[in-house]
């Protein structure tokens, strides 16, 4: 087998990308167009809960949330459910019949940090149980090291691993220190097969940021100039705000373009995110703020 | 004209990034419910508004609507304007304590501050400009001029260490229309910090925003005659310059009417400072943040329609990466928004005027028979009012008009070099000195590059970035004399 080599990339300018960030932060979405950001916003939401303390019926409830966002008003439902393997099959037979996919944390999530073999086997057995999609998380200290090789050869095993099911690389970008370096984690995982790039795991404190997320755009824009493939992008972590997702919309449809506004390609993982969406939705049809009290916690 | 649609020729042959309307914005304009201001005008003298006569129209470009009418002065109400200014440096001004003097210019600055929203509505308006930049950069920039100077009030003696400092007289003042307030706020702000009155005179196409800042000068209390607005064209800003009494003369615009300047006050006593036009070469090395610096490129160019005269509009691009960089800059001109200056989401408004426009399709007319290739945005303009398409021309030689005439419009011009030293030669191959840009990734190319550039102002990694603090000026046809920071106190002070 051939030892992976990192193709020459653009180097990032730290100021400049987050005073681009920021621009699309200014966009004003009033109306019309936020009332289709928000929508879109939940059929491109992996619904998440990650604790140790998650029980099947925790995560029973969370699919009918999933499923039926809203009660009284047309909504569509998420894109996902994100969950721990072990409560996958749990998911899996509370969507039946939806066109809600299952996602699962696989990979000695959030460390990574686990024995190759191992790895690979929590995500066939995780695959075998009925998930759609798996998030993987990298060997970030093998990364940090320079190991770029390794990193490309576990992406692209744990791609073969997981056969029919679409597989999400999480970059974990907060520990990660630079922007040059998450964008040399994007072509690596992009290289080695992944149908998704994702930012975080939602596990230390500095996940998901419009900055860090523009760099695995660009990296994304690049790849697909260069070999025509539309790598999907999952900014998780930290978002909890409908003005935050729309944010995020705004900066894909000036990056990437409307190819990139569907479920498919771009996703938002989020735990607490529905709700403000729901919110919001209400406001603008009807005017006034509900009270939290009517918005369903599952 | 040269704007040909290319709406159905753009398709998706750029790589298939599509910038469509899958998810479209809806409408944001600003509201222009709550902005006063009258019909007619006159002039700004001794602390009063004045009638006067002749008046002209400023209209709106992105309509082409009357705003107001607005008087021209001649040589007599010039006369009384420097008559005003001369009675207030001699009474009031000029003997006024330092910190005194500082109250008023912070004063000022904090009415900009609170008339924000208004005065940004006024300036997108008369100008054209979006919304978004002249609320988050020309008006807080304006009041952070204020601000600035009006610390340095006094401490005059502090900011020539070992040097006797005093006020000059009177200053007049002429300045461009493309940041109507901001000229303002540069000219006004370090003469009145240095102790000298002035009279001031704003653009003929842009003076809506001059006459608000007059009504602030008498919230402020500013004394009677310290400012004063006198309005008109070129015969005016001329009877302002040869008025035998005045003492120091500014001014910021074209390098054709920098010269008729300089030629009309040869021999005199009177002190000139000079920031004219520009052609800033913007230089992208093959080791740059490509992607940054594809953006660095849109700021540099596309700010303000590209009225700017330290604007970006030779871009140099080394052969190794001039594919990539193109093709980006293109892919990254389609998701520009070109229309009303007042939508909030507008990122390119309206052209000035339409003797600018006419000027703009003449340069892009030429670059066209002169066998540069165009580029244009397959974005819709609006029907009414003064537009232009975000233009890049790729093929461009030194030799072309539009390589070395000052566009000020959306028109970019992409030149390629091979080496450092011809990136350099290049740069500095322009009758023009003021500004220019340098992306690489390599410190050192970087600063020894910047250092070896003929231009007031070079900016490392970024483009048009502005501070109260940081000098602005001039080498070469680009004029003399430094605006802003400690420099910018020079030209308004005797230093002895």
């Amino acid at each position: 087998m051939q030892t992976y080599r990192l193709p020459k990339i653009p180097t990032v300018d730290q100021v400049q990308v987050e005073s681009r960030a920021a621009a699309f932060t200014t966009r004003s979405i009033k109306k019309g167009a936020k009332k289709a950001a928000l929508e879109l916003a939940i059929r491109m939401m992996d619904l998440t809960t990650l604790e140790g303390m998650d029980t099947e019926g925790k995560v029973q409830m969370m699919c009918n949330k999933a499923m039926q966002p809203m009660i009284g008003r047309p909504c569509p439902s998420v894109a996902a459910v994100c969950v721990y393997p072990t409560l996958v099959g749990v998911a899996k037979r509370a969507l039946v019949g939806s066109d809600v996919k299952v996602a699962a944390v696989a990979t000695a999530f959030p460390s990574g940090q686990s024995f190759l073999p191992i790895r690979l086997e929590e995500i066939r057995q995780t695959v075998a149980e009925g998930a759609d999609e798996i998030d993987m998380v990298i060997s970030r200290g093998a990364f940090l090291a320079g190991e770029y090789a390794r990193i490309y050869d576990e992406v692209a095993a744990s791609k073969q691993a997981c056969g029919p099911a679409h597989l999400k690389v999480i970059l974990e970008t907060g520990e990660l220190g630079t922007y040059d370096q998450v964008r040399k984690a994007s072509q690596i995982a992009m290289d080695a097969g992944a149908d998704f790039i994702k930012t975080s795991t939602g596990k230390v404190s500095e996940a998901a940021t419009l900055p860090v997320t523009l760099v695995m755009f660009e990296a994304v824009r690049d790849f697909f100039f260069q070999t025509g493939k539309r790598i999907g992008i999952k900014p998780a972590g930290g978002i909890r705000k409908a003005k935050q997702a729309w944010q995020y919309l705004v900066m894909v449809k000036e990056t990437l373009g409307d190819d990139w506004l569907t479920p498919d390609l771009f996703r938002l993982g989020a735990s607490s995110l529905l709700n403000d969406v729901l919110m919001q939705l209400q406001r603008l049809e009807t005017g006034n703020y509900q009270s939290s009290l009517y918005f369903s916690e599952d | 004209m040269t704007t040909k649609t290319n709406e159905q020729a753009h398709s998706r042959d750029m790589a298939s990034l599509l910038f469509g309307d899958l998810w479209g914005y809806a409408p944001s304009p600003e509201s222009t419910d709550h902005v006063r201001y009258a019909q007619r005008y006159g002039h700004f003298i001794n602390g009063r508004f004045v009638e006067g006569k002749d008046h002209f129209s400023s209209i709106n470009p992105a309509t082409e609507e009357v705003i107001a009418e607005f008087a021209s002065a001649d040589e007599a109400e010039v006369d009384r304007a420097v008559q005003a200014a001369r009675a207030a440096y001699v009474g009031v001004w000029g003997k006024m304590k330092p910190a005194e003097r500082a109250k008023y210019i912070y004063r000022l600055g904090r009415l900009i501050q609170e008339n924000a929203r208004e005065l940004a509505i006024l300036e997108s308006m008369d100008g054209g400009k979006p919304i978004k930049e002249s609320r988050d950069v020309d008006i807080p920039l304006v009041a952070a001029h204020f601000l600035y100077y009006a610390g340095w009030a006094d401490k005059l003696h502090y900011a020539f260490p070992g040097a006797t400092v005093s006020s000059i007289g009177v200053a007049g003042q002429v300045i461009p229309w493309n940041f109507p307030l901001l000229m303002a706020a540069w000219k006004l702000a370090p003469a009145l910090a240095a102790g000298n009155t002035v009279v001031l005179k704003p653009a003929e196409t842009t003076p809506l925003t001059a006459m608000k800042l007059a009504e602030l000068c008498q919230e402020a209390d500013l004394p009677a005659g310290v400012v004063n607005i006198v309005n008109g064209a070129g015969r005016t800003g001329a009877a302002i310059v040869k008025h035998p009494d005045v003492d120091k003369v500014a001014f910021t615009g074209s390098t054709e009417v920098g010269k008729i300047i300089q030629r009309a006050i040869a021999g005199t006593r009177k002190r000139l400072t000079l920031e004219l036009g520009g052609k800033g070469a913007n230089i992208i090395f093959e080791d740059a943040p490509i992607d940054q610096a594809v953006e660095g490129i849109i700021q540099g160019i596309f700010f303000n329609q590209g009225h700017v005269c330290c604007a970006g509009s030779r871009l140099l691009v080394q052969e190794s990466v001039a594919k990539e960089v193109i093709q980006k800059l293109r892919i990254r001109m389609e998701s520009l928004r070109v229309g009303d200056p007042l939508d909030k989401n507008t990122d390119v408004g309206a052209i000035n005027s339409r003797a600018q426009l006419d000027k703009i399709h003449e340069l892009v007319q030429s670059g066209i028979d002169e066998g540069a290739h165009i580029h244009q945005s397959a974005c819709h303009l609006p029907s009414r009012g003064f537009f232009f398409r975000p233009t890049v021309f790729t093929e461009v030689s030194q030799s072309h008009r539009i390589a070395q005439e000052e566009i000020f419009g959306p028109v970019l011009s992409v030149l390629t070099f091979r080496t450092p030293d011809e990136a350099l030669k290049k740069a500095n191959n322009s009758p023009y000195g003021l500004s220019a840009g340098i992306w690489s990734d390599k410190g050192s190319k970087l600063f020894s590059v910047a250092g070896a550039i003929r231009a007031g102002v070079v900016w490392g990694n970024t483009y048009n970035q502005f501070d109260p603090a940081s000098p602005f000026g001039g080498y070469k046809e680009s004029g003399f004399g430094r605006e802003g920071g400690l420099h910018g106190l020079k030209p308004y002070l005797e230093v002895r």
